[in-house]
């Protein structure tokens, strides 16, 4: 091994050692690159390979320290003076405060069982990708300051200095998870690396370093309620188009009840729902869905956004944003909440929303007003998913279905990350697909449900400033998908969450053209048979229908 | 070609395959190579499994005469993943020029005694003409990126439009720009 | 550290602890020390080292509810939950926790890999680990029961029973213990794994190869006594049972042997507590396994939350009235 060090660390172009050698000298080529510990290998940041730094502007709307212009490939990080002292007392104070994140800075044996589960690795193959090795970026660090061995010992102990070089690592790699949650499933302590991300966010942010793609959106969504920073009367605009749209496909004129007080139930999506040509077709199918089944609910622009950036950025950021939620049905006077297909707002529902902002005793336990259905796994935080309120519309009958309406659909589910890993949301959805679409095939069971693959954008992930990375970690996906596509024809990748469906349509236009993205509750939109509904010729993307749709017939036959 | 390296070729193809599998792999760092090598899931380990079955493909068009709709294909699959891999585009496409090298060793001996050189460089030229095409749809692959980032630039443009919302397009940039009717942010 | 340096850095320390005991017992005659007094530190450390672990882990609060939920959640009455990889009770989430600790359960998830065309090789990599590991956990639990038969007397039958199970092949004299067997087997499994695995390689450090090194002199040193260099059994449950009554006697001609297995066991219960074998008592704590995924049924208490600034509708209002009021919007305040 020793010997291996030793080697010359000039890189050899490849040229040089390929074309003009003989094929003699051909044979005799090593392209096997020197092995360094990983504690020597510094950073790179690489064109489309980095996302942007938090811009100063941002930062002060949400009172973030050290606000300041600079840029990953230079070589002045402009850190604060006294940097090294505000990480190391931020990780103190964070060993004191999370037990997940002490515990998983100590029981780590390096079994190396997540070491091939990370999407980015899988696509990729940089080394320091293996979630064992990215959250030892951190535990490094844990070692030489906080424990003794690591004190005395040093290296030894797998101890290392925090340097300039460290935080730079810290950055790079801290922005290459997407916190979802799939090494976790694999690890035999359940080590999340998620927590330790969130924590290595946190405490980068202590020195003012933080991605423009998260802290943007925050600083957006908490002054006008959405990410995209869309003001009210916008939305309101958005939704009247949206509302004409549906018009004229189905021949239906809905309300759009907007901040109206004393409805039912408060509806809360992702704002990609308002203005993502993605979402949209989702609002508009949601419009009709609820026209249909005549639901006394309310939009708002207020809440107008489920997603929770906050989530990627601190604890604290989470609870900032999410106090709208509560503080909303509360003003409005609703009853419950309901929630739409939105990944990452799930996880902060189900896992912090309850702690950080509740007790929600000013509203009640969510009941369905159509079947009167109790949702007991709701009853504290109140809040319903959309797949489980229309899954039990189904169970009950009170939808008529004409799945053949979505024949030209060919479709598969991509599970979220979030909802499948921190929530458990599997058959809620299939239930619904299943029943609105007869052409549904799944992918291989290594990728689905728990074992999800991430679609390589979560988490502050989903932009294009670091393309390449966000294409690596995406493959493993749009492969799957190519799978069934190639074996199936599938033609429609179903999903349940905003950053998917911008994400995946990215990806899959590079990997898998053929297949399209969309939401579950487009399709539950098409399949419905509606009294009144009048004679037409495409979906509700405009897409042509296998047959067209007869007032009143289902697959052909009378209702 | 000739019918007599057709033939050790075809002999081979198992041998030469697995050998050429091995140097692409080793294009990849250590820690890597092992998991693209060992894992046969191609759900799995998809980067391993796209190239290996790339390769496959080539080899069988290198043999049986190359049609330049089906090696266009076969060709994309492998560069399309190198293509956005931390490759530079001599890299990316290096993979057609180990063959050479692993055809060259393991048929050294029979190259040898049957003077098979002139047949040898007709399949040269036709891995360099293999690796002509690498280069386009390299370059095409790349133009895809680019057009995507692009792409992603203008829709959000038009939503910023659409709300009524300035976008600073030459700088990349969607802030509310003061003035506007946004004074608040 | 590169792997080479990691690699003899952990060997030598093992060796140099055998020699150790070997100079000391052989050379310096400190019987006693080795035979007694280390013993009594080992196990104080690994009592206190251990207690101590658990009490700060545990004081440290569980600020959210983070279980990984890897199965159906319990929403509507007839879709089936879960109750085990999704549990919704504090019971369905202990049984979650006996199969991770009993059956390695995660671990066991890296097995389900498909077989398709593609690359050649194998798949198999991952049932080992987890074969390995379960082999390496239980034989040393085996080991570890056996051993009472030197604290207690007379022996339970139990522990002879054990034995017998144990020694099921009847083979060699004196018999063969299949742990013996298993736990040097898995040992050497894992060490070559970090060894020849390129990626183990690249992640491994001197604190991962130095316990398998120790374990792996544990069972050498312990199979040479009973199988190879016959040790003084009766003087070494004299010395044992000395120990575990608080009355230690140093009896004469046990052997070198023993004092360096009896100091290499010491070693690793002193060490114990200082390292990653902690995952032993951590994995009880590990909170995305070990609570229920209920939060939305059941509010989880956070011990530090605090209040946080927000920007409240009112100030929202404030902001944007005169748009939200052109665009028909309702308003709480009207001017």
């Amino acid at each position: 091994m020793a010997e291996v060090e030793k080697k010359e660390e000039r890189e050899v172009p490849y040229y040089e050692t390929v074309l003009g050698a003989s094929p003699e000298k051909l044979a005799t080529v090593d392209y096997k690159p020197p092995a360094k510990p990983w504690m020597d290998v510094p950073p790179k940041f690489k064109k489309l390979d980095y996302l942007n730094p938090a811009k100063v502007k941002w930062m002060k709307v949400i009172d973030l320290p050290f606000p300041r212009e600079w840029s990953p490939p230079d070589e002045d990080w402009k850190l604060p003076e006294n940097w090294k002292e505000i990480f190391l007392n931020g990780m103190e104070d964070r060993l004191k405060r999370f037990r997940s994140f002490q515990l998983f800075m100590d029981i780590c044996v390096r079994c190396g069982a997540c070491a091939d589960k990370c999407q980015f690795f899988i696509g990729g193959g940089d080394p320091k990708n293996m979630p064992v090795l990215r959250a030892e970026l951190l535990r490094s660090i844990y070692r030489r300051y906080f424990t003794t061995s690591g004190k005395i010992l040093g290296k030894i102990a797998g101890a290392r200095e925090l340097t300039v070089d460290v935080i730079k690592e810290l950055f790079k790699y801290s922005f290459q998870c997407t916190e979802c949650r799939r090494c976790s499933v694999f690890c035999p302590y359940g080590i999340d690396m998620a927590e330790i991300t969130m924590i290595a966010r946190e405490l980068l942010l202590l020195l003012g370093m933080h991605v423009n793609w998260a802290i943007e959106p925050v600083g957006k969504s908490f002054l006008t309620g959405n990410h995209m920073g869309l003001l009210p009367h916008t939305i309101k605009d958005f939704m009247d188009e949206y509302r004409d749209e549906l018009e004229k496909i189905t021949g239906f004129k809905v309300d759009v009840p907007m901040n109206r007080k004393g409805a039912e139930i408060l509806y809360i999506v992702p704002s990609g729902d308002f203005f993502d040509e993605r979402g949209v077709i989702l609002t508009i199918a949601t419009l009709l869905y609820f026209y249909h089944i005549g639901l006394d609910y309310t939009w708002s622009t207020y809440t107008s956004e489920g997603g929770n950036f906050g989530l990627f950025t601190s604890h604290e950021m989470i609870k900032r944003l999410n106090a709208k939620m509560y503080a909303e049905a509360k003003r409005l006077k609703v009853k419950w909440i309901l929630g739409g297909e939105c990944g990452h707002m799930w996880r902060v529902i189900n896992q912090y929303m309850g702690t950080v902002n509740g007790p929600a005793d000013f509203l009640e336990e969510p009941v369905s007003p159509i079947t009167g259905t109790k949702f007991e796994n709701a009853k504290d935080t109140k809040m319903v998913h959309i797949a489980e309120f229309t899954a039990d519309l189904i169970r009950h009958g009170k939808l008529k279905l004409d799945p053949s309406r979505n024949d030209h659909v060919i479709a598969t589910y991509h599970d979220s990350c979030n909802p499948s890993r921190a929530m458990g949301l599997f058959e809620e959805p299939r239930y619904i697909i299943k029943n609105v679409c007869n052409n549904f095939y799944e992918m291989p069971e290594s990728c689905i449900r728990e074992k999800t693959f991430c679609c390589g954008g979560g988490a502050g992930l989903g932009t294009d400033e670091q393309l390449e990375t966000l294409l690596r970690g995406n493959f493993p996906r749009s492969n799957a998908t190519k799978h069934v596509h190639e074996k199936f024809g599938v033609n429609r990748l179903l999903c349940m969450c905003a950053i998917d469906r911008a994400v995946l349509s990215m990806g899959l236009s590079y990997w898998c053209p053929q297949v399209t993205v969309g939401g579950v509750h487009e399709l539950l939109a098409n399949a419905l048979v509606i009294p009144g509904e009048s004679p037409r010729t495409v979906d509700l993307r405009r897409q042509p229908l296998k047959r067209p749709i007869t007032p009143g017939k289902i697959a052909g036959k009378e209702a | 070609m000739n019918v007599k390296l057709e033939n050790l070729l075809t002999q081979k193809r198992s041998t030469i395959l697995k050998k050429w599998f091995d140097v692409v792999i080793e294009t990849y760092p250590p820690e890597t190579a092992l998991f693209l090598r060992r894992q046969k899931d191609s759900i799995a380990n998809p980067v391993g499994s796209t190239i290996f079955q790339g390769i496959e493909d080539l080899f069988g068009e290198l043999l049986k005469g190359i049609n330049y709709e089906r090696v266009s294909t076969y060709l994309d699959n492998i560069i399309r993943v190198r293509a956005i891999q931390d490759f530079s585009p001599s890299q990316a496409i290096s993979f057609l020029f180990l063959l050479k090298k692993v055809i060259r060793e393991e048929l050294k001996k029979e190259i040898r005694e049957n003077d098979l050189s002139r047949e040898l460089s007709e399949l040269d030229s036709r891995i360099d003409n293999l690796a002509l095409l690498s280069f386009d749809i390299y370059m095409k692959c790349r133009e895809q990126i680019y057009e995507l980032k692009g792409y992603e630039i203008r829709s959000m443009f038009k939503a910023c439009q659409k709300a009524g919302l300035i976008c600073d397009i030459q700088e990349g940039e969607f802030d509310l720009k003061e003035g506007q009717n946004i004074d608040k942010l | 550290m590169s792997f080479g340096l990691s690699f003899w850095v952990s060997l030598i320390a093992v060796l140099a602890l055998i020699l150790v005991a070997w100079v000391g017992v052989e050379g310096a005659k400190l019987n006693f020390l080795f035979g007694a007094i280390i013993p009594y530190v080992a196990i104080a450390i690994f009592v206190v080292g251990m207690i101590y672990r658990i009490l700060k882990w545990a004081s440290i609060p569980l600020p959210f509810r983070i279980p990984t939920t890897t199965g159906q959640q319990k929403s509507l009455p007839w879709i089936k939950q879960n109750k085990i990889e999704n549990p919704s009770t504090a019971l369905g989430a202990a049984i979650r926790m006996v199969f991770e600790v009993l059956l390695f359960r995660s671990l066991f998830r890296n097995m389900r890999t498909e077989l398709r065309p593609g690359p050649r090789l194998s798949f198999a990599s991952a049932k080992w680990l987890w074969l390995a590991a379960l082999a390496f956990h239980y034989s040393f639990l085996i080991i570890l029961i056996r051993h009472l038969r030197l604290f207690i007397e007379p022996v339970p039958s139990p522990v002879k029973f054990l034995e017998m199970i144990d020694s099921f092949f009847q083979v060699w004299v004196p018999l063969v213990y299949i742990t013996d067997l298993m736990l040097i087997g898995a040992v050497t499994y894992l060490l070559l794994r970090r060894v020849f695995i390129p990626q183990m390689r690249y992640i491994s450090l001197p604190s991962d190869y130095f316990p398998l090194f120790l374990i792996l002199g544990i069972g050498i040193t312990g199979g040479l006594m009973r199988y190879f260099y016959k040790v003084n059994v009766v003087g070494i449950k004299e010395l044992t049972m000395g120990l575990i009554n608080f009355s230690p006697k140093i009896p004469e001609g046990i052997g070198v042997l023993f004092y360096i297995h009896l100091f290499l066991v010491s070693t690793l219960f002193a060490y114990f507590p200082f390292s990653k074998l902690m995952h032993m008592a951590g994995v009880f704590l590990s909170p995305t396994r070990n609570i229920a995924n209920n939060n939305r049924a059941k509010r989880h208490i956070n011990p530090w939350n605090y209040p946080v600034k927000v920007h409240t509708y009112e100030e929202y209002e404030d902001d944007y009235r005169e748009f939200m009021k052109d665009a028909g919007l309702p308003l709480e305040k009207e001017d």
